[in-house]
């Protein structure tokens, strides 16, 4: 076996471990909050080296969650598939690249720049321990930290790209944080008795599914309120401020159909849109 | 009913990119009242893309969207007789406020017939608007002639109303399965023929 071939294999055997889809939204993000500042695009360096760096802190968050949830993840259908409860790669493995990936990160990202470094880190330490080791078991609650966690990217782009903190990155990173309720508590909906086979306590189980609901909902019409609010800060153009007025509307238009006459595929709808809003939002951001 | 098939998939994805494109670049040289309806019938046509895509084609059973569909001719009608008939600006502004709250009354009170002949009525009105005026500013010579464009996205766009509409009362012209299997490319030809159109101005 040749060590291309070798290699190769590793990496399909620990792609799935950072979960691609997810990692990418994030570092899409943090892309998005940094172009946003309208920094030089030729600044090729620091665009190469912000995507290398977050992915890796965000790729190496995802595999120590994956690592310490790795019982959880066997009592559920939907995860037992994954590579840890599957057998595919074992926990040790998975630690120690966890490890290594994340200290990669923040390491690169400290020697980028110091706050962007702070930042990238504070949203790997709200994820890891805050929300998967801390909170995660004990309330349904721990969302928002996932939603804090989950805002940082954006935060840390900004913050790249101004020199500061100021209120346009978190106006982009409560945009996130409340979205990501939304994506949660759906699967908790959808997957309802995977959760409670787990004893992951969740908002509908403690709630029920019409206050989940109306959480969803609101935490959709607040996320497109931000993403709203930043777009003015960042100083898009009127057109693009038109857009995003129409796909707001689309998205209070589902909210309250989905309150009115509440249905498990409508919900998923909205998760969806919501979604894509979201995308769309940043892609003008990166591209505008 | 129908499941999307990836073509449908691509159409409607280009539909909407093409929608919101009309949206974020706007109409060059007219005022904030036709801006603002233009944007609202290119809205809807981009959530009407986005919300197929989602639902797939069960989204058109719902009686939500039969009310808000009812926006696109109404709003497109409203900015070209704000642009080009102004005399008739009030009484036609009149007009689709009215025709819009009785869709959403009679759509409310579940009216049965009555609802169809309301919708049938607005949308006709409205529809024959958006095809007639545009090509008989271009025939007279008003407008580029490439605006009649958007007289045949108005065409295109009444017939996909039509469709859908026996679709609804059980008659179609067409089988159940062809009037979906078409619906993703006519809403891409109408959105083309109505950004081309106004992308040659008036």
């Amino acid at each position: 076996m040749t060590m291309a071939t070798k290699l190769r294999g590793q990496l399909r055997r620990y792609w799935p471990l950072i979960k691609s889809l997810q990692t990418g939204l994030l570092l899409l993000t943090g892309l998005a909050a940094y172009m946003s500042t309208r920094c030089p695009v030729s600044n090729w360096q620091t665009l190469v080296a912000l995507t290398g760096t977050l992915f890796l802190a965000i790729s190496g968050s995802t595999m120590l969650n994956m690592w310490y949830d790795r019982d959880i993840d066997a009592r559920m259908q939907r995860t037992a598939g994954r590579p840890i409860p599957s057998g595919t790669v074992r926990p040790a493995e998975a630690l120690r690249l966890g490890l290594l990936l994340a200290v990669a990160g923040v390491g690169g990202a400290v020697a980028l720049d110091p706050l962007y470094g702070v930042v990238v880190f504070a949203g790997l330490f709200f994820d890891v321990v805050v929300y998967t080791v801390w909170l995660k078991r004990r309330t349904p609650w721990a969302i928002l930290w996932g939603g804090v966690s989950g805002g940082m990217p954006a935060l840390a782009g900004r913050a790249l790209g101004a020199g500061t903190i100021e209120w346009v990155g978190v106006a982009l990173a409560l945009a996130v944080l409340f979205w990501i309720p939304t994506h949660i508590m759906t699967f908790s909906m959808r997957y309802f008795e995977d959760y409670r086979r787990a004893g992951v306590p969740t908002f509908p189980a403690r709630y029920g599914f019409r206050a989940t609901r109306m959480t969803i909902a609101i935490s959709s019409l607040l996320a497109a309120l931000m993403m709203g609010v930043a777009a003015y800060g960042v100083g898009l153009t009127v057109g693009c401020l038109r857009l995003m007025v129409v796909l707001s509307g689309g998205l209070l238009l589902l909210a309250v159909h989905s309150l009115m006459r509440p249905s498990e595929s409508l919900n998923f709808g909205l998760f969806k849109y919501a979604s894509l809003y979201m995308l769309s939002a940043m892609l003008l951001f990166f591209l505008v | 009913m129908k499941q999307l098939s990836v073509i449908d998939r691509i159409l409607l994805l280009f539909t909407a990119i093409l929608a919101a494109y009309q949206i974020a670049v706007g109409i060059d040289g007219v005022d904030a009242v036709p801006l603002w309806a233009y944007t609202t019938g290119f809205g809807v046509l981009l959530l009407a893309g986005l919300l197929l895509l989602i639902f797939g084609f069960e989204a058109l059973e719902s009686q939500l969207v039969v009310v808000v569909s009812t926006l696109i001719p109404l709003a497109l009608s409203v900015g070209l007789v704000w642009e080009y008939l102004p005399g008739w600006r009030a009484p036609y502004a009149l007009f689709a406020g009215a025709g819009f709250g009785l869709v959403v009354l009679t759509r409310l009170a579940r009216a049965g017939r009555g609802a169809t002949i309301t919708l049938a009525l607005v949308h006709s009105v409205a529809g024959l608007i958006i095809f007639g005026l545009p090509l008989l500013l271009s025939l007279r010579g008003d407008v580029a002639p490439s605006f009649a464009l958007v007289g045949l996205g108005g065409g295109l766009i009444g017939l996909g109303g039509l469709l859908l509409l026996f679709l609804k009362l059980g008659r179609p012209v067409l089988s159940p399965r062809m009037i979906l299997t078409v619906l993703p490319a006519l809403l891409l030809l109408t959105l083309s023929a109505f950004v081309a159109g106004f992308a040659a101005g008036g």
